[in-house]
């Protein structure tokens, strides 16, 4: 953003939110929401809770789990969905069915086949996050340069040397966005997942603060969350900026 | 120099979905020349190179490489291509040695062998380069060198100058052929321009428009010695060029 010829960092836009926020807060406009100052304040009352070291663990250990998973599984769907016309035809219309569609209706489902445990959770996460890999991996496999692909078999190169050697680079940009987007789809299937099971985890915490009208406790909490999925997102973003001169050059 | 390295032996080619980009196709490579393949766009120039390399299987005939049936790519054949084909993340020296190392040389023998052909096609100091960080020209030396590099007996060129500007593709030309020189290479090279075939070749084959045949051969021979103004102004050089022009505007209309 340019004001008045001058380069206006990004995070001066955040920061104009945050003042809205503890604006809007500080007036007692709406009653569910406390000014920012405060919530942020509330953030180390919360971090010393004797349970909440053992529920991020449990959270962050089903996130790790589940967006493994999701990695592992939708990765090499995604190359098979890139590289084979039939695999391409029987799941990208499903593919793009799960990725818009209400997933969160799901979970109820998910509880009656996994049980109230942690394996609901990691389901719901896989379920939450592998589309938008397989999307983007079948998307960066497809737009491989034909003339690459030619020249590394005119030179000798078997099928694994063109997986490994071409494809998977050709292809990194786009796995690495999937990526990105499925780390903030997976924080979102975590939570969900938590909240719908209310028994362990940051989301009984979810449930807890706002049907007890916890606001400050809340909005602390949320805060916590979304700093957790930006810094994993972005941590993402470094790498995929730090390959952007090749993504462009293809 | 009727010893021919490669027979193209009634080559026929029809596309999945009907299109028939040759039929009937038959001619030879004489050995250690550069032959050019030129004719009016959408002839099945680039699909004949790309059988010739291995990469596409004709519908009918066959192609014998020194008397041996082509079934797919193979060491003595090496490919320049159009688009220049680098890998963006990878430097010159790793592009230039990637054939050398799809064929398993160690790195250290295949990066000293890179090396001297990124200097014979003057890109020293470009080693750590990438290739976003070239230009046009500079890029496909990076896939000249690549070519050079795996010491293929056959160079199959597909208008490898076409995506380079005019003045570099001169340059280019020049460079070529000077490369060219004492390596006793085979060159079949694809090109739309009269000018650029007429330029660089020993032979040029007119190909006709689809499905494509061969419509002429047409052997050249120009005083090289004389210098690259003094040949592109010789009458031999200009009949040439007026000669091919003849057969190909009829298939302009």
């Amino acid at each position: 953003m340019v004001i008045k010829g001058r380069e206006i960092p990004r995070a001066l836009a955040l920061l104009v939110w945050v003042v809205v926020w503890e604006l809007l807060g500080q007036a007692n406009v709406i009653a569910i929401l406390p000014p920012f100052s405060k919530v942020l304040m509330t953030i180390p009352a919360i971090i010393r809770l004797s349970t909440f070291r053992v529920d991020v663990l449990m959270t962050l250990k089903a996130f790790g789990v589940g967006l493994g998973l999701a990695i592992c599984i939708g990765v090499p769907l995604g190359f098979a969905m890139g590289r084979i016309r039939r695999v391409d035809e029987m799941l990208s219309m499903w593919v793009n069915i799960f990725i818009s569609a209400p997933l969160t209706a799901l979970v109820p489902v998910i509880m009656v086949l996994f049980g109230i445990g942690e394996n609901t959770i990691v389901v719901t996460i896989i379920l939450f996050s592998i589309w938008v890999i397989m999307l983007d991996t079948q998307t960066g496999v497809k737009n491989t340069k034909k003339s690459l692909l030619e020249m590394a078999r005119s030179f000798g190169a078997n099928r694994v040397e063109l997986y490994c050697k071409v494809i998977v680079w050709a292809a990194l940009p786009e796995i690495l966005t999937g990526l990105r987007m499925a780390i903030l789809q997976g924080v979102r299937g975590v939570i969900v997942g938590q909240i719908l099971i209310a028994v362990f985890g940051l989301g009984q915490y979810f449930l807890y603060y706002s049907q007890n009208f916890l606001m400050e406790r809340f909005f602390a909490l949320l805060l916590f969350v979304l700093a957790f999925a930006w810094g994993s997102a972005e941590l993402v973003g470094i790498f995929e900026r730090r390959i952007e001169h090749f993504a462009k050059g293809r | 120099m009727s010893d021919r390295i490669v027979e193209i032996k009634e080559i026929g080619m029809t596309y999945e979905g009907g299109c028939e980009a040759l039929r009937g196709l038959s001619l030879d490579i004489p050995r250690s020349q550069l032959t050019s393949l030129i004719g009016p766009s959408g002839c099945g120039k680039t699909t004949l190179l790309k059988i010739m390399a291995g990469l596409i299987r004709p519908t009918k005939g066959e192609i014998l490489v020194d008397g041996k049936r082509v079934e797919g790519p193979g060491p003595k054949r090496a490919l320049v291509f159009q688009d220049f084909a680098l890998l963006p993340w990878a430097t010159t020296l790793r592009n230039v040695a990637f054939g050398l190392e799809l064929r398993k040389v160690p790195r250290r023998e295949r990066e000293r062998i890179a090396r001297a052909y990124i200097d014979q096609v003057g890109l020293s100091g470009f080693e750590k380069s990438y290739p976003h960080e070239l230009s046009g020209g500079m890029q496909q030396r990076v896939g000249l060198a690549r070519a050079l590099a795996v010491d293929a007996a056959i160079l199959l060129m597909d208008e490898p100058f076409a995506s380079v500007d005019e003045q570099t593709r001169r340059q280019f030309q020049d460079d070529l052929i000077s490369l060219l020189q004492g390596e006793r290479k085979t060159v079949v090279f694809v090109t739309h321009s009269i000018e650029e075939a007429v330029y660089v070749s020993d032979r040029i084959v007119l190909l006709s428009p689809r499905p494509g045949n061969v419509m002429q051969i047409l052997d050249t021979d120009l005083a090289r010695d004389q210098g690259a103004e003094a040949i592109r102004r010789s009458k031999a050089y200009l009949d040439y060029v007026d000669q091919l022009w003849n057969v190909l505007k009829n298939y302009l209309q």
